[in-house]
Parts: C-alpha cells; sequence; structure tokens
C-alpha cells in the first residue's frame, strides 16, 4: 500500500452536463493497487453518473479516463471491461434460471465454444471462493439464493474476470449488518492481493471501517478527498452535506386510539402478521429488502386484498378491499416507487395532484372536471408543500426526486389524514428533501396520526420510531419500544433471528 | 450511436414533423425516378387529383370519412394503451347492423331510423371490442392478437350473411345486401355529389372525443391508465372498468364509421366496403400524435395521397401504390421524428 503502488485508475477533468445540471464537475482522482477508495456523496451527487462514464453508458462532455496509464476510449463498455473495469449493482445482473457456475462463466469464453469447460471453470471457482472467504455452492441456481450470497456471485464473476479494479454501488443498502462485516473482511483480502476498490456509499459508519480514503462528493464536485486515518464521521458528514442538518427534535409519543389492527393477515409472502397502529405513534418496519415489506404496504394501501386474517380500521373491520377502499378509510399512502407508481409523469402537477380525489364534488360535477377548482388547489398544495416545479401545468416527470415525493406528500396529505403509511419515503432523495419528509411524518405524529414508515435505512427507523417491528421472511418481531434495542440487535432480528420462522 | 432524453425546444417540436414530410416525399421523389418520370411532375398531379378541383376536394372529404372515425376510434384506445388492431372487424359489424336495420327491417320516419341505426350500430361495435378488452384485464389475453384476428372473423362472418341471410335476391347472384331503405339514408351535404352527412357528423363526433379526452372525468383516466396504469390502480382509478368503457367507446366509433359508408356513399353492404380503413386509420392516427382534431386533419392527408395518386395513375404511368408507399413512409419519418424531439442523438 501506500504512496508507491502504481496508479491503475485515473481520472482527468471528467465533466458531465445534463442540460443546465453538471452532474459531475470537473473530477480527477487517483485509485491505486490495493486500496479501496469509498466514494462518498448524498444521493443525486454525481456518484452513479461518474461510474456510467467510467463503463462508457455516458460519454463524458470533457476530460479523459486511464486505465494503467493507457487512455480508455470513451462510450465503450466492452474497452471497460476489457481493461479490468468490474462493477457489482445494487440491482444484481444476473440470470436468475441459471446456475451460479454458469453466471459465473457467461461470456468469458468465445459464442462458438462447443460447451463449457466445467471442470476447469469449477475449480476457479472453488479455489477464489476459498481465498476470498465468498462461500457459495456453484451448482446452486441463482433463484434459490439468498441476496448475500448473490452478492457473492457478483464478485465472484468480477474476480473470475480477473477485475483489477472493482466498483461496489451502495453493497450494503441490500445486507444485514452481519453480513455487511463478512463482505468487508471479503474487501480486505482482495485489496491484499492487489485489487483496487471503489466502494460507492453514503454510510459514513462503513466508509470510516472499510476504506483507506475517502472522496467526498457534493453537487457534482468533489469537495474532498482525506485519507480514512485521519478523518472521522463528524467531519465526512459535514464535507458530504455542506451544512450541519439539525436532527428533528422528537417529543415523547402521545398515544392515541388503536387506528389499525391486523390480526393473521397473509398476503402475497406476508405473513401472517399481527400488527396495531395507534395514533399519535409513528410505528417502524426495519428489515432487509425483500423480506414483505412491499406486500405489507400494499395491503395498507389496498391494491392487495388480504388473503386470511382481519383488516380493521378504527375498530371497523374493512369491507371489500380496494384502493379506493383505503383512501376512504382516512389511509394516506406515500408509495415505495415514486416513478411507477406514485406519479403519473406524463401527466401535469395538477392531474397528478387529484388523482385520488378526483371524483369529490369540489373537483368534478355530472362528470366534466372542474378545471379551475383543479388548479386552486394544485396552487395551494405547490405553496403549502414547497413542490418546486415550472408550474400546476407542468408534466409531473419534470420534477426532480425530492419535489416528485412534496408532490405525493402533498397529495396524500393535504386532508389530514388519520393513517398514513409512508413506504422508503425517502429513498434516494438529497438532505434537504428527506429532513422535510421526517418532519411532514412528526407533524402528522403530533397532530395524532398513526404512521406506519416502511424502511431499509435502520439509521432513519431508530431516528423516528416510537416503536419498531423488524420484518423477516414475511413475518413480524413483536415491536420495541424507542431506545429499547440497539442497533445490533435489531441487526441480529433483521437476520431472521429470534423469528419462530416454522410456526 | 446513442440516445439522451431532452427536452424539445418549440421550433424543434415544429421542424423534426416538417422534416419528416420532407423526408417523406423525397424518397417517393426516388421512386418516382426510378419509374422514369418527372417527380415535381407527380407530386403536381397528386396534389391537382386531392384538391386541384371542387370535384377532387369533396371526393378527398368523402375519403376521409370512415378513415376520420377509425382515426378517432383508435385514437380513444391507443390514448388508454387499449391496442384496438380491430377498427377493421368494428366498421364492418356497423355496416352489418345498418342493413339489418335499414333495408326495411325497421319501419320508421328517416328521423327516427338514422338515429336508431347508429346507436345499434355503435353498441354492436363497441360489443365486439368489449370482448377482447375483458380477455386482456380477466385472463391478460394480449388485445393485439385477439382484435387483430377478429378482423378475419368478422370479415367471414360477413361474407356467410351476404350469400346467406342478407343476399339480395335481385342481385343477380353477387355477394351484396338489399339497398337501404330511403328514410334510413343520410343525406348528401352538396346536391349532386357524394360529399354525405357522415363527414359533419365525423367532425363532431372529434370535437366530442377532443372535449371528453381533455375535459371529461372518463378522459382523464383514460389519459391515467394509458400513461401509468400502475399509478392509476394505486391512486383508486378502476382500471378495468376504465378499459371496458374505453372499448365501448373505441369500437362504436369505428362502427359508425361502418354506418357513414353504407347509409351515406354505397347504400348496400358489400365485401369490399373497406379497402383497409380500420388499418388505415392506425396510420391516421399515429401521424395526428393521437390527439382528436389532429385526427380530422391527418385523415384528410392520407385521403387526398390515395385520391390524388388514383388520378395521377391514371395521367402516367406511376402505379398508385406510391400513395400506400408514402403512407407508410410518413408513418416511419413521423415515428423517427418523435424520437428526435424527445432524445438527443450522441454520435461517438
Amino acid at each position: 500500500m501506500g504512496q508507491a503502488a502504481p496508479v491503475v485508475l485515473r481520472l482527468e477533468g471528467v465533466t458531465k452536463r445534463f442540460g443546465p445540471l453538471t452532474a459531475n464537475d470537473a473530477i480527477s482522482f487517483e485509485l491505486r493497487r490495493g486500496e479501496v477508495v469509498a466514494l462518498l456523496g448524498e444521493n443525486g451527487a454525481g456518484k452513479t453518473t461518474l461510474m456510467s462514464i467510467l463503463f462508457g453508458h455516458y460519454l463524458a462532455d470533457a476530460g479523459r479516463v486511464e486505465v494503467e496509464g493507457r487512455p480508455l476510449p470513451p462510450g465503450d463498455t466492452r474497452a471497460a471491461l476489457a481493461a479490468g473495469l468490474a462493477m457489482v449493482h445494487q440491482h444484481f445482473t444476473l440470470a436468475d434460471s441459471m446456475s451460479v457456475l454458469e453466471n459465473i462463466a457467461l461470456g468469458t469464453q468465445p459464442l462458438w465454444a462447443p460447451r463449457l469447460d466445467r471442470g476447469r471453470a469449477l475449480a476457479r471457482i472453488r479455489e477464489m471462493s476459498a481465498d476470498f472467504g465468498l462461500e457459495v455452492d456453484p451448482a446452486a441456481r441463482i433463484a434459490d439464493l439468498s441476496v448475500g450470497e448473490r452478492q457473492r456471485v457478483e464478485i465472484l464473476k468480477a474476480l473470475y474476470r480477473e477485475a483489477r479494479v472493482l466498483i461496489l454501488d451502495e453493497p450494503t443498502a441490500v445486507l444485514t449488518p452481519q453480513e455487511s462485516e463478512a463482505l468487508f473482511a471479503t474487501l480486505r483480502r482482495l485489496v491484499a492481493r492487489g485489487l483496487a476498490i471503489i466502494f460507492i456509499s453514503h454510510k459514513l459508519g462503513e466508509v470510516m471501517a472499510v476504506s483507506d480514503r475517502v472522496l467526498v462528493l457534493r453537487a457534482g464536485r468533489l469537495v474532498g478527498e482525506r485519507a480514512t486515518a485521519d478523518t472521522d464521521r463528524h467531519a465526512l458528514a459535514e464535507l458530504m452535506v455542506g451544512a450541519e442538518i439539525p436532527r428533528p427534535d422528537i417529543g415523547p409519543a402521545q398515544p392515541g386510539p388503536m387506528l389499525v389492527e391486523m390480526k393473521g393477515v397473509t398476503a402475497g409472502g406476508l405473513g401472517p402478521v399481527d400488527l396495531a397502529l395507534r395514533g399519535g405513534e409513528i410505528t417502524g418496519i426495519a428489515g432487509v429488502s425483500g423480506n414483505g415489506q412491499a406486500a405489507l404496504a400494499e395491503v395498507l394501501s389496498g391494491t392487495l386484498a388480504p388473503q386470511a386474517g382481519t383488516l380493521a380500521i378504527e375498530g371497523r373491520a374493512a369491507g371489500a378491499w380496494s384502493p379506493r377502499a383505503a383512501l376512504a378509510a382516512g389511509i394516506a399512502r406515500v408509495p415505495e416507487d415514486r416513478h411507477g407508481v406514485g406519479v403519473i409523469g406524463d401527466m401535469s402537477v395538477t392531474e397528478n395532484l387529484v388523482a385520488e380525489a378526483y371524483r369529490a364534488p369540489a373537483f368534478s360535477r355530472r362528470g366534466w372536471m372542474k378545471r379551475p377548482a383543479t388548479r386552486d388547489f394544485a396552487r395551494r398544495v405547490i405553496r403549502d408543500y414547497e413542490v418546486k416545479c415550472p408550474g400546476p401545468e407542468a408534466p409531473a416527470r419534470l420534477l426532480s426526486g425530492g419535489n416528485m415525493q412534496k408532490l405525493i406528500l402533498g397529495r396524500a396529505l393535504d386532508g389530514e389524514p388519520r393513517i398514513i403509511l409512508a413506504s422508503q419515503p425517502t429513498r434516494g432523495l438529497d438532505v434537504g428533501a428527506v429532513a422535510y419528509v421526517h418532519a411532514r411524518l412528526l407533524e402528522a405524529r403530533a397532530r395524532g396520526a398513526a404512521v406506519l414508515l416502511i424502511s431499509e435505512d435502520l439509521d432513519e427507523i431508530m431516528a423516528l420510531s416510537d416503536r419498531i417491528h423488524v420484518i423477516s421472511r414475511g413475518r413480524l418481531s413483536p415491536p420495541s419500544a424507542r431506545g429499547e434495542l440497539s442497533i445490533r440487535e435489531i441487526g441480529a432480528r433483521m437476520a431472521g433471528l429470534g423469528f419462530d420462522h416454522a410456526a | 450511436m446513442r440516445l439522451e432524453p431532452r427536452i424539445a425546444s418549440p421550433a424543434q417540436t415544429i421542424l423534426y414533423p416538417v422534416a419528416a414530410f420532407a423526408a417523406t416525399f423525397a424518397f417517393a421523389a426516388l421512386l418516382v425516378l426510378l419509374a422514369g418520370v418527372s417527380p415535381l411532375g407527380v407530386f403536381r398531379l397528386v396534389f391537382l387529383g386531392a384538391a386541384g378541383s371542387q370535384f377532387a376536394l369533396l371526393e378527398t372529404l368523402t375519403r376521409a370519412t370512415p378513415l376520420i372515425f377509425t382515426g378517432l376510434a383508435v385514437t380513444v384506445a391507443f390514448r388508454a394503451k387499449l391496442w384496438n388492431i380491430g377498427a377493421e372487424a368494428q366498421l364492418y359489424i356497423g355496416a352489418v347492423v345498418t342493413v339489418v336495420l335499414g333495408t326495411g327491417a325497421v319501419a320508421a320516419p328517416s328521423w327516427a331510423l338514422v338515429p336508431l341505426i347508429a346507436l345499434a350500430a355503435m353498441l354492436a361495435g363497441g360489443l365486439l371490442l368489449l370482448g377482447p378488452a375483458l380477455l386482456k384485464t380477466r385472463f391478460g389475453v394480449d388485445e393485439v392478437v385477439t382484435t387483430l384476428l377478429l378482423n378475419f372473423i368478422v370479415l367471414l362472418f360477413v361474407s356467410l350473411l351476404l350469400e346467406g341471410p342478407l343476399k339480395d335476391p335481385m342481385g343477380l347472384g353477387w355477394p351484396q345486401s338489399q339497398r337501404v331503405v330511403a328514410e334510413a339514408q343520410w343525406p348528401r351535404l352538396v346536391q349532386g355529389k357524394r360529399l354525405h352527412m357522415g363527414f359533419a357528423v365525423a367532425i363532431l363526433a372529434a370535437l366530442a372525443v377532443w372535449l371528453m379526452l381533455a375535459r371529461s372525468v372518463l378522459g382523464y383516466e383514460m389519459r391515467a391508465v394509458g400513461h401509468n396504469a400502475a399509478a392509476a390502480r394505486f391512486a383508486g382509478i378502476p382500471v378495468n372498468r376504465v378499459l371496458a368503457l374505453t372499448a365501448l367507446i373505441s369500437g362504436g366509433l369505428a362502427a359508425l364509421g361502418g354506418v357513414a359508408e353504407v347509409s351515406g356513399l354505397k347504400g348496400n353492404l358489400t365485401l369490399d366496403l373497406s379497402p383497409g380503413f380500420g388499418y388505415t386509420g392506425i396510420v391516421v392516427a399515429m401521424l395526428a400524435l393521437l390527439h382528436p382534431l389532429g385526427v380530422v386533419a391527418s385523415a384528410i392527408f392520407v385521403a387526398g395521397i390515395f385520391v390524388g395518386a388514383d388520378a395521377m395513375s391514371r395521367a402516367v404511368g406511376v402505379p398508385s401504390y406510391i400513395a400506400e408507399v408514402m403512407t407508410a413512409t410518413a408513418l416511419l419519418t413521423m415515428g423517427t421524428a418523435i424520437v428526435f424531439t424527445r432524445y438527443r442523438i450522441r454520435w461517438r
């Protein structure tokens, strides 16, 4: 390690503009053999764009990239792979119906080769697994593997291709704390063998734990470069955010009446679960992605009817269950997938804002929309919820993620609903927007609403929730009160410990 | 080469479609040159044949009438992303209902019979599309396949009717129906010319569809379902019900085109009532970028090309197939123009 190690990757003045937005502004850095460099930045800081340029998905407007001293031709994905760059994406790129072995060997042999040389491939994979602590059965089908195992396959795939620079994009987002520890151990073994690693993250703790050097991106610019040993979380946070973000001040909960009660509810991979939501409380659901959160959110949204069990809203059993029934029962919904489910991108901000209420007499009469009324409503919500947009008639797709979420919040919360479902409400948002969403949820709690917060961000859950359930394989843990469990204890539950899955 | 999303400037949104039409004419000119004729002369003849005289112009509008109906039918359906490829079948069903009710089975004065036939035909056309729509919403059956194949089934069904129960006994054995009675006929718009009330009804239908899409609750729901069905469902819009209503309206519009052709123009039903109006309606709707008022313009444009090309081919030795080539080319270039307005092309 140290300064003597040769440079494997060099970026010089890489700049990328999208219209008025500069996603990457003259970014230069070097990556040396045997080091882990963390690329730290808020969502939208330009990390993903930079990596896309590296891999030729985007063309930089200016700047150059060199791998081991040779210039990398821009816009050529194959050249990037051939030069020894490899990336493990947040969303894995594996063929589900094929085996681990086939996935790893896929594309490494000539098309006209009669068949895979299984013996050789198998031996190499076994050797790499053992060397780097990447335990996985080469014969298993990808579909049968856990998320952590799939990530190991992705890393093996990169190593099999003799990658010299490994880029990991938010690798811990889908892992339990324990799995993350195992990943970090693997990364240390890899750099010891001479690999160079770029570790993309916005989580300070793991950046401190795993990296040798930290590059901080903010609003497209490289705002700082620190040796990890010479810095601390606080300094990095300030670099990343630019200013101190005040933590929301959370008073004690004022528990109100029971507003939602689920008993033995099962639906699409969920349950049976019991869940009770009280007014004046935020109930948090922590868990690794894909453990039934989506189904739980869908049940409360009305898009999925329970197959078994009972759902009672304010003491009354829910009848025929649909999105309209959920809305009529006073449930406000913030969906997980903003772009795909939350808004209709090609329709105007106004039309999106009235999407849940257009049948109300305020917005339509005898089959015709009241356009002035809808526009006035939109203007008011845009003002009240600080939605930055060109105007009420602008298509919703022009809005940034944060403003899109404000639009959805405005639509959901404007009528002061009694029950609020917020599913991954801050995923992909910048700090300012995150703070805004949190403030609005706390405001609803203060006025006595029951809030169900589903999030994969454990810090968010711990900070906001009055009660926390952990979800694992479709089952809910018993609730724990604010501060009752440590982050490690919750992590253990996220891994399925303490659950009676057989029941 | 790669595509990057962008927001086009107003100049670009006008320039690219204009360029698309220029490219269409340039390509047609190339083919005409290959046939050994002067392109400018040919285009002049096409234009004169389509709009060079009162007779030519009225003929173009007459030809545009069924295209406006099928174009609107496609527009309504496509806006809700219900891929109705079966306007041809719905048009024929409208024509069948017209001759079933209009050849003497129902005796009524004109003011009652004309609307009665129109409504019955629209219902039949709507129901014909409702089937594929329900198969789509209930069982996920691809409506492109079902509506397309229904075209052939309905055409064979019409053939069966014309050889059997609907065959005109005085028709010298030709597979054709009796003529509709005078009370069922639609009046001519210009005395002694072929242009009939159908054109006026088509314009009114275009206005009505425009109003419905832009201002009504149903139109709002249809657009929401078409742009993002998942988000529409999440917001509580009854997606399946909206698709069913879309099917009824779309099928009804195409069927009305069939009524207009029989009651306004031909007088009876034959197997060559439509030279593919249902399919050309898709081209018309796409050229209009699914805007109901644009459908009127694009239907007149497409009809003009066809009518003009017929006249031109009689005068010089260029086959009238050039009309098909031009509409097909226009569709492709217009599609390309839309891509250019939405994306920036980067050559590396």
